[in-house]
């Protein structure tokens, strides 16, 4: 451990502990880190042969227990030690790469981020129960660290894993001495430093209670160089001293010799971990530790269980011709310790790793992004003011320079804006482990598929569009790919395949989850919504409604519940989620053949390109991304549509919506018209309104809530001159334009529910 | 700086180590060591003149007593300096020598 954590010496012992900033940045590293090993353990999973996933988790595992220990998470570090272990072998090849394996990592992952979570919740030390399961998963790692890339029938795990990990789970020994293990480098003397003066210095602050010498590590009589230092020493320190004094104690021999501290009561797992990290007889150490009072005969022997286990596994291992003979292990990490160069070094490449990173990016604060959106909003406005009475002046130099100035805005308005953008692949990303995890639960080969995983979203939508994604996911798992055998049947691969995919289309993010299983059993969905009063008798609703009736509240067509999905909760909450984004959902399923549920999301949130159009005396935007073209309405078809809502537009049928009729607008149009074609999710329609005035830069203000259900808009924003005018709900318009609009001639289309018609419910959404 | 072998006849003999045993004397001193145990069965280790023991020099006898034992010799560390005896309690390592440990008063040895 580098120095600099004297600064940080607060290592108080009693939560909640006040977060530091920089504490704040290893919580958020660490969840990165974690993101990047798990992805490196899926695709380990996948191809097991792959050395650089291998260096990807190594080096993730690696980063954190370094972090960790510069700010004395103990927890965290001895933890991730252990982790870290199982995976440098894996490097080596001494340990297989299997199922098995993977899982174990998985779940070391996870525990390590409960770990970090603790953390960021403001506890210093992890409470029983997630020490417990700690222990429990380094026990399971310590047995891995002797697996033989054979696969032997005996478990390596020792016989009773349940009475160990109770044992080890049994928290701290009861020893109330700190442990220091010394190993001298060979150095030592010729640097001029003297390990005895270290000892001597150790019993000014606190009392040496006990001290064994160790010098297995001293050669035979020809071979040993008298000024070389081959000692080694155990130490049990009784002091009132915190870990960062204890580490400066050996300041000068930090370099050249490898220590090793743990604290007072530490976990029994920790010491067997000493024990067997050294490269000394395991027993011999064993004995030193209850001889010298920190351990117990009791602890010890518990923990050496596991040792044994693993011995007769090399025993038999040996007898299949494959033995990696335990010295040769220990010989292994025998090197790793005294090998001090390569330790300093890969201190030093991490310290510069993070450097690197560092020097990449910079985290701010999400309140800080949403002042400075707004402001830049504030500014757009202003701007737009300025213009207005520059025109109005007419003074050609002033427009000129507000008009380079509007340009700039607009740079600062985008730039602003892509701060707040992040790749979906990061939300894309967790369900790697969802697919993976749930497809072993239900028994089902599953495998994900991701694009379009550069689509950038706001941050905030990427966060909340999760949850809905997880529904849909785990609903496809579960109830749209069959069961193998199934699949094979009706002449599919065994193996199911689900597809994320995200993609901008004029102006929205359409996130698309698809999964080629026996896709939506219409039948049984017409029934249950008949049984459920949701489709009167007699009445058949066409494909998108029956398929959407999947989004009641409550509706489920699944044979059975089982814990995944099924319980009639999911489709409706994911749309109520994706609808308080501004968002609409739509469910597309072709029989034996999958199904495709889609999400639309608006791009953005708070400025938009738009473009203003007037209607009466009153201006209104339509997002510029929406719009196709603009042209005037012509004589013809100006009456033509006296008498029908749609006109021929070369050749394609254009349905119309004379805005002035939909937002109810008094007063008769002018001598000319113009018609918005505006285009959402495939379709278009013409907005028919009096003038185009132009693009204008759209500052998003909510509607207060009073009309939050106002259909047909969807937010309002303010002119340069000070006046309100509301952005066009173009999705909502659209699609009353061009499907229920033309069928339901009778009804006004403001008081039609666009949800499910024809159905006596009424509260659909 | 010495280190002198007297032999004691029956294959024995005496090494009287005298001023420091450090790592400056670490070389020579190591063959002194080697030499006495390669030519005697036993070997008796006077420490009472040492005036200054170091991690070096610990090593050495630490090595002596490793040979000793290997070659199922007899290595006694007798007349323990205050130096000596304060590096040995600091390593605890009186219990490997196996030697009773006595503080050597004016430099006279006793036996227990």
């Amino acid at each position: 451990m580098k120095p600099k954590s004297k600064s940080k010496a607060d290592r108080g012992v009693a939560p909640p502990l006040e977060l530091q900033p920089a504490q704040h940045t290893f919580v958020a590293e660490c969840r990165e880190l974690l993101r990047d090993m798990e992805d490196a353990l899926l695709r380990l999973e996948k191809a097991p042969g792959d050395g650089e996933a291998v260096n990807a988790v190594f080096r993730a595992a690696h980063t954190i227990k370094g972090s960790s220990g510069v700010f004395g998470f103990d927890a965290i570090v001895a933890f991730t030690h252990g982790l870290e272990s199982v995976i440098e072998d894996v490097r080596a090849g001494d340990v297989a790469v299997d199922a098995d394996l993977i899982a174990l990592l998985l779940s070391c992952g996870d525990h390590v981020a409960l770990l970090v979570e603790a953390v960021a919740g403001g506890e210093a030390a992890p409470d029983e129960s997630l020490s417990e399961a700690g222990a429990t998963l380094a026990a399971q790692l310590a047995a891995c660290t002797g697996a033989i890339a054979e696969p032997f029938p005996v478990a390596v795990a020792a016989p009773e894993p349940q009475a160990q990990v109770e044992s080890l789970g049994g928290g701290g020994v009861a020893s109330d001495t700190w442990h220091i293990s010394l190993r001298f480098g060979r150095d030592v003397l010729r640097n001029g430093l003297d390990p005895l003066s270290f000892i001597r210095y150790l019993g000014t602050l606190g009392e040496v209670a006990a001290i064994a010498t160790l010098f297995e590590a001293m050669p035979e009589a020809a071979s040993m160089d008298p000024e070389s230092c081959y000692l080694g020493v155990e130490i049990d320190f009784a002091g009132e001293i915190d870990k960062a004094a204890l580490e400066d104690a050996f300041e000068f021999l930090r370099d050249d010799c490898a220590i090793r501290i743990l604290p007072p009561h530490s976990h029994v797992g920790d010491y067997i971990r000493l024990i067997e990290e050294l490269p000394e007889d395991k027993a011999m150490l064993g004995e030193l530790l209850v001889r010298s009072g920190a351990l117990t005969d009791r602890e010890l022997e518990e923990g050496l269980k596991l040792q044994r286990a693993l011995d007769e596994d090399y025993g038999q291992a040996a007898d299949h011709g494959h033995a990696h003979k335990l010295g040769e292990i220990l010989v292994g990490q025998g090197v790793v310790q005294n090998e001090l160069v390569d330790a300093a070094l890969e201190k030093q490449r991490t310290i510069q790793e993070h450097r690197a990173r560092e020097s990449h990016f910079v985290r701010v604060r999400a309140d800080k992004l949403d002042e400075l959106i707004t402001l830049v909003g504030e500014l757009v406005i202003a701007g737009a003011g300025t213009r207005l009475l520059a025109l109005r002046a007419g003074l050609g130099d002033l427009i000129e320079s507000t008009s380079t100035m509007e340009r700039l805005v607009e740079e600062i308005r985008d730039g602003a804006l892509s701060l707040r953008m992040v790749p979906i692949a990061e939300t894309f990303g967790r369900f790697k482990r969802v697919v993976r995890d749930l497809g072993r639960e239900l028994g089902k080969e599953v495998e994900l598929v991701l694009s379009g995983t550069d689509t950038e979203v706001d941050k905030s939508m990427a966060e909340r569009i999760g949850d809905p994604l997880m529904h849909l996911v785990r609903n496809a798992l579960d109830h749209g790919i069959e069961p193998p055998e199934v699949r094979v049947q009706r002449g599919k691969p065994a193996c199911g395949r689900i597809h994320l995919n995200a993609y901008h289309d004029s102006g929205v993010i359409v996130v698309e989850v698809n999964d080629d299983g026996g896709g939506l059993d219409r039948r049984r969905i017409l029934e249950t919504a008949r049984v459920r009063g949701l489709v009167a008798p007699g009445q058949e609703p066409d494909e998108k409604e029956l398929l959407d009736l999947v989004m009641e509240p409550g509706f489920s067509t699944a044979g059975e519940v089982t814990n995944v999905s099924g319980r009639g909760i999911g489709m409706d909450v994911v749309r109520r989620n994706v609808e308080a984004l501004r968002g609409a959902v739509a469910i597309d399923s072709v029989d034996g053949q999958g199904t495709t549920v889609s999400i639309r999301l608006p791009l953005t949130l708070a400025i938009i390109d738009g473009f203003l159009v007037g209607v009466g005396g009153s201006g209104y935007v339509v997002p510029l991304e929406m719009v196709v073209e603009c042209m005037e309405l012509g004589a013809e078809d100006r009456a033509a549509i006296a008498s029908r809502s749609y006109i021929n537009l070369r050749g394609r049928v254009l349905p119309l919506l004379r805005l002035r009729e939909v937002f109810e607008v008094p007063g008769e149009a002018g001598r000319r018209e113009n018609i918005v074609v505006v285009q959402y999710a495939g379709r278009q329609a013409g907005f028919v309104v009096d003038s185009l005035v132009g693009e204008f830069q759209t500052v998003i203000k909510p509607l207060g809530k009073l009309f939050e259900r106002l259909s047909g808009i969807s937010g309002s924003t303010i002119l340069g001159s000070g006046e309100v005018a509301l952005i066009v709900d173009v999705p909502h318009l659209v699609q009353r334009a061009t499907g229920e609009g033309s069928r339901r001639e009778g009804v006004p289309p403001l008081a039609r529910n666009t949800s499910i018609s024809a159905t006596p419910h009424g509260e659909a959404s | 700086m010495g280190m002198r072998t007297k032999a004691a006849g029956k294959g024995r003999c005496k090494v009287a180590a005298r001023g420091g045993m450090t790592i400056y004397e670490a070389v020579a001193q190591k063959a002194v060591l080697l030499k006495a145990l390669d030519g005697h069965e036993e070997v008796e280790i006077d420490l009472s003149g040492v005036t200054e023991l170091d991690t070096a020099g610990l090593q050495l006898l630490v090595l002596a007593k490793r040979v000793a034992l290997k070659a199922d010799k007899t290595l006694r560390l007798v007349a323990h300096s205050p130096a000596c005896l304060e590096v040995l309690d600091c390593y605890g390592l009186g219990g490997y020598f196996g030697d009773p440990l006595v503080l050597a008063s004016d430099g006279k040895e006793k036996k227990a």
